[in-house]
């Protein structure tokens, strides 16, 4: 655990060191205030989604170039020798990486209090759904970077780490809206495994378990696979 | 403190390091010397825990690298060839960093930092991000971070390439210095480093040990003979043809200032040598004995093959 934190705090660190960590907050906090204050959902009062839906598809692209250099650079640059020879686990190295990434992306979030902040001093807003959807981007955000580190633990080329992982989180993505062309039960089936099926649910107020034990196994999943990955590198 | 057995390593279809075994004892300082491409790198690799052995084992500081990896890597300092440093950290914070990953605890990391600072000659550059420095001071910071956490067996490849000759030295001081209570295990093609700073030299060529010894019990292995160099004052033709007719000298050369005797091995006509120069009324200024030169033997050995074929 000790040797976790001390990757995520120099990770966190090297994010703040770094413009990637800058650019993608700018471009995070710009797109999720014009669509925020254009929508009619704003203007009534009452709830933050026009701010959510582009969130919600904005975090996809932006955690695929927040995690694209994590372990691609350390490859590129030959410091992931230094990694894998002090006495570290490879897990801790990759659940390391990850809470340092899960830290740009709560700070991001953080930025954003004060749409819904405004909200509540102007108008007259439902708090459920807020916080629910904030826990839905979490959710979300945090399993895409999951499936990022993965991305990045297969190559020393940080681009295609970014078009890896922005593959996977968009085929997961619109897995849902194509699976409604299938026949019923396996286009039902495809659907459940979809990012974009249980987000919905968040931002209507819902906590819906299936959801959150959703992004939380992809998270798991790609951790696993990340580490496998990292591991493998010493065999080749 | 570092044991190899059998160890062999396969990149793909590559063979890079072919069922070697050696071991090295606590306290000394081996030389692992070879051409690019010979297995150096890999074998460093695989001792430090980077890479996995295709076959083989191997223990450091009596820890077993795959089944007790992170014990074995506590105990290891690793300078690796290529110098890889996270170039937008600062010194002190790179160094922090991997000195806390190696378990150091914070007043312990204070004082080891000023410490290995000290040691690199890094004052000036604490504080500057790394990417700033030049190559030479990389380097040290290279060499900064294997020893800070103290370990008994450092690792280090080829820690001198790259750098002025007076950090050379330097670095080669330190390196003498830090294995008078450390086992060192050092790769270098530059041959008179090993002879300056190692007892032992391991010889890998095409991933197979060639040769591993001292270097006097080398060079005379491989010349079959033993030279001392002579230096006199007296008539060069009459010395040398003196000399030539002393027991057990093989051959004797004038280089216009010293004789080159050589004699075979296992004799020591040293005392004849003396005595037939104070015969001739001759002063016998010095008389030493010359080990071939470390080229000499490395070429020897390295270039056997080819001239089998």
């Amino acid at each position: 655990m000790r040797n976790t934190t001390i990757i995520a705090l120099k990770e966190f660190k090297s994010y703040l060191a770094s413009p990637t960590a800058y650019i993608v907050t700018g471009i995070f906090l710009i797109a999720t205030g014009i669509f925020f204050s254009s929508s009619p959902a704003t203007y009534l009062g009452t709830s933050i989604t026009g701010f959510l839906q582009t969130a919600s598809l904005l975090l996809l692209l932006l955690s695929a170039a927040l995690t694209m250099r994590l372990l691609a650079e350390e490859r590129k640059l030959g410091t992931i020798e230094i990694l894998l020879t002090a006495p570290v686990r490879d897990s801790e190295v990759i659940l390391g990486k990850y809470l340092g990434s899960l830290g740009v992306l709560i700070t991001m979030l953080v930025l954003t209090l004060y749409y819904p902040l405004l909200l509540i001093i102007f108008g007259d807003p439902d708090i459920g759904p807020i916080v629910t959807g904030y826990l839905g981007l979490l959710l979300l955000g945090g399993s895409s970077l999951a499936v990022g580190i993965f991305a990045s633990s297969l190559t020393s080329n940080q681009i295609v780490a970014a078009v890896v992982s922005s593959g996977i989180l968009f085929a997961l993505w619109f897995l849902g809206i194509g699976a409604s062309y299938l026949p019923e039960a396996l286009g039902e089936v495809l659907g459940f495994l979809s990012f974009s099926y249980y987000f919905p649910d968040f931002m209507r107020g819902i906590i819906d378990t299936r959801g959150v034990i959703y992004y939380l196994s992809i998270a798991a999943l790609f951790l696993f696979l990340a580490i496998r990955s990292l591991e493998n590198s010493r065999w080749s | 403190m570092i044991k190899v057995e059998n160890l062999t390593k396969y990149y793909g279809n590559r063979l890079a390091v072919d069922n070697i075994s050696f071991s090295v004892e606590k306290g000394e300082i081996v030389g692992f010397l070879g051409p690019n491409a010979a297995g150096k790198t890999t074998t460093m690799r695989i001792l430090t825990g980077f890479l996995a052995p295709t076959r083989g084992e191997a223990w450091v500081a009596g820890y077993n690298i795959l089944t007790h990896s992170l014990e074995a890597r506590r105990r290891i300092g690793y300078f690796a060839e290529s110098v890889p440093l996270y170039t937008d950290m600062t010194v002190r914070g790179y160094l922090d960093f991997l000195a806390s990953l190696r378990g150091l605890d914070k007043n312990r990391i204070k004082t080891r930092i000023e410490d290995v600072v000290g040691l690199c000659h890094l004052e000036e550059y604490i504080d500057v991000i790394i990417g700033k420095l030049s190559r030479g001071f990389r380097q040290r910071v290279g060499v900064a971070q294997a020893i800070i956490h103290e370990p008994e067996v450092l690792i280090l490849d080829e820690p001198t390439v790259g750098i002025d000759p007076i950090q050379v030295t330097m670095t080669r001081q330190l390196i003498k210095e830090l294995g008078k209570d450390r086992t060192v295990l050092l790769s270098t093609h530059i041959l008179p480093e090993v002879s300056i700073i190692c007892e032992r030299v391991i010889i890998i060529h095409e991933g197979k040990i060639v040769a591993q010894d001292s270097i006097e019990n080398l060079s005379s292995m491989v010349s079959g003979s033993r030279r001392f160099r002579l230096e006199v004052q007296g008539p060069s033709k009459q010395v040398t043809e003196r000399l030539r007719k002393v027991d057990g000298v093989l051959r004797v050369r004038y280089d216009g200032s010293h004789y080159i005797v050589e004699c075979s091995v296992g004799q020591d006509p040293r005392a004849k040598i003396t005595e037939s120069i104070i015969k001739g009324n001759w002063t016998l200024l010095s008389l030493e004995s010359v080990e071939m030169s470390l080229e000499d033997i490395f070429l020897k050995l390295t270039t056997v093959e080819e001239t089998e074929q």
